[in-house]
């Protein structure tokens, strides 16, 4: 890969990862909050394979996309929902 | 949830999942990932399959004694290949020095009890994980 071609790709990942951080706080139903997160942990994850760490890639996918977002999507499902 | 859709589709892939769980656990030596990374791929298949289908059917499939059963017998497991090293008179822990057969480089059995120990702490996260989900839904009742 060009070294510039990754400069490029880690500006536009870590822009989106400000936007999703921001746009989380922002949302009020907690459904919508969590699947904001996983979208924020596929960033992450993209951002690990970038920088050549493939084992923190897979935890990061494995552990921060489907267990936090099954997590916090089950105790919105029960009805600790914000205001 | 009663979708016809999810229901099939889930379990056309849940299988898939689970090995993807169970190469991903027994190659951790070789390849990127490891127990953890394994042991929560596996411990989702189950997690997903109790989501889907219900809970009571979840726990037909695997109860939760049979859960904190298995917590314990990774733990436990650990311990176990941990004195293999002692009981031959070295540290604990020790693979190579306590005299175990390590294998030829780069096939599956070439880190001696890396393996065996590896697939107890990935039993370990698996049942975590579903006991965790089972307590957090228990609670919506």
């Amino acid at each position: 890969m060009h070294p510039y071609m990754a400069d490029a790709l880690n500006i536009v990942f870590l822009s989106f990862l400000v936007v999703v951080a921001i746009a989380v706080s922002y949302v009020k139903d907690l459904l919508y909050a969590a699947i904001l997160l996983g979208a924020y942990s596929v960033t992450i994850a993209l951002i690990w394979l970038l920088m050549s760490a493939p084992d923190l890639a897979i935890t990061e996918a494995a552990a921060g996309i489907g267990m936090t977002t099954l997590m916090i999507a089950v105790i919105s499902k029960i009805g600790r929902k914000g205001e | 949830m009663t979708d016809f859709i999810l229901k099939r589709m889930v379990s056309l892939v849940l299988p898939f999942v689970q090995m993807l769980g169970l190469y991903v656990i027994f190659h951790g030596h070789l390849s990127p990932g490891g127990s953890f990374s394994g042991g929560i791929i596996t411990g989702l298949s189950l997690i997903a399959f109790s989501l889907v289908f219900g809970l009571e059917r979840g726990q037909e499939k695997v109860s939760e004694r049979m859960m904190s059963l298995v917590e314990s017998f990774g733990a436990l497991w650990y311990g176990a290949m941990g004195l293999v090293g002692i009981l031959r008179g070295t540290t604990f822990l020790m693979n190579k020095g306590a005299g175990v057969p390590l294998g030829a480089p780069g096939k599956l059995y070439s880190g001696g009890l890396i393996l065996l120990i590896t697939l107890g702490v990935g039993l370990k996260v698996a049942s975590t994980m579903v006991t965790l989900f089972v307590a957090l839904m228990e609670e919506e009742e």
